[in-house]
């Protein structure tokens, strides 16, 4: 029997399609009797489709050191 | 550079300005201007003038407001430019290539008064602002891990390499980081 802070952060996995084919099977099996988790794993793939929704723009981490450097040199 | 300040007045630190402020402010340019590099030269610009500036900054407004109100008059400025460069009594008409020659030209430039488009963009730059929001709300590298996992879509292996972390260690911290984000935006963007 798998825990529910087990369960959930296999729920985690899921969501970045890292979760062994043994994972999903104890994940599926642990939701059909434990509501928390049910809405755990709902809300957290809904967070996914959110995140992708927003289509959020990061700058890369050079570009980030870089700037750090020129603004260091300024200060 | 910190401002002698009372308890609820706000200081500058620009040692953390690109860590904690740089994506936040990048995404806010890139939405304006759609264009990464300008984005990135706008939000440089942006820092620049805060050092410069900073003897101005009152404490009255947080640090990333009063940088996001920098980068909006970057903005502008960036437009000003680029529409000088053109010709100024030019009038940009886009003919629409399936009208045909006895519809009303006019009425067809009208916008869609159904359609769903523009809100749609507005409302997922709200939610890009309200993620980034709840990010900063992290542990730093509680938000690393997230935003290189998720946003940038990096692999676990890289992600653990950057942050010198096991896959076991990772997967705890992506779950927290998760867990606070739902919470933190729960009211307002969940539909569950």
């Amino acid at each position: 029997m798998k825990s529910c802070k087990d369960v959930e952060i296999i729920c985690t996995k899921v969501q970045y399609k890292e979760a062994s084919f043994l994972e999903k099977i104890k994940i599926k099996l642990h939701v059909l009797f434990c509501k928390t988790c049910k809405t755990f794993s709902k809300k957290n793939t809904e967070l996914t489709s959110l995140c992708s929704q927003a289509n959020i723009k990061t700058l890369p981490i050079e570009e980030k050191e870089k700037m750090k450097t020129e603004l260091k040199s300024r200060t | 550079m910190r401002r002698q300040t009372g308890m609820t007045k706000q200081e500058l630190n620009p040692d953390i300005w690109v860590d904690s402020y740089s994506d936040y402010l990048f995404n806010y340019a890139v939405s304006r201007v759609s264009d990464s590099e300008i984005a990135k030269d706008l939000v440089q610009e942006t820092f620049f003038a805060g050092l410069k500036s900073a003897k101005n900054f009152k404490g009255e407004a947080a640090e990333r407001t009063w940088l996001i109100s920098i980068l909006k008059r970057k903005v502008i400025d960036h437009y000003r430019k680029i529409n000088s460069k053109k010709a100024k009594s030019m009038v940009r008409i886009t003919q629409n290539p399936n009208s045909d020659a006895d519809s009303n030209f006019l009425e067809e430039q009208v916008a869609d008064p159904m359609s769903l488009l523009e809100n749609s963009q507005i409302e997922n730059e709200e939610l890009g602002m309200a993620i980034q929001d709840c990010i900063a709300k992290l542990p730093k590298k509680h938000a690393l891990a997230f935003t290189l996992k998720t946003i940038n879509g990096l692999s676990t292996e890289e992600v653990c390499k950057e942050l010198d972390i096991n896959p076991s260690n990772l997967w705890v911290i992506l779950h927290r980081a998760r867990t606070v984000l739902m919470d933190c935006l729960n009211n307002n963007w969940f539909k569950i």
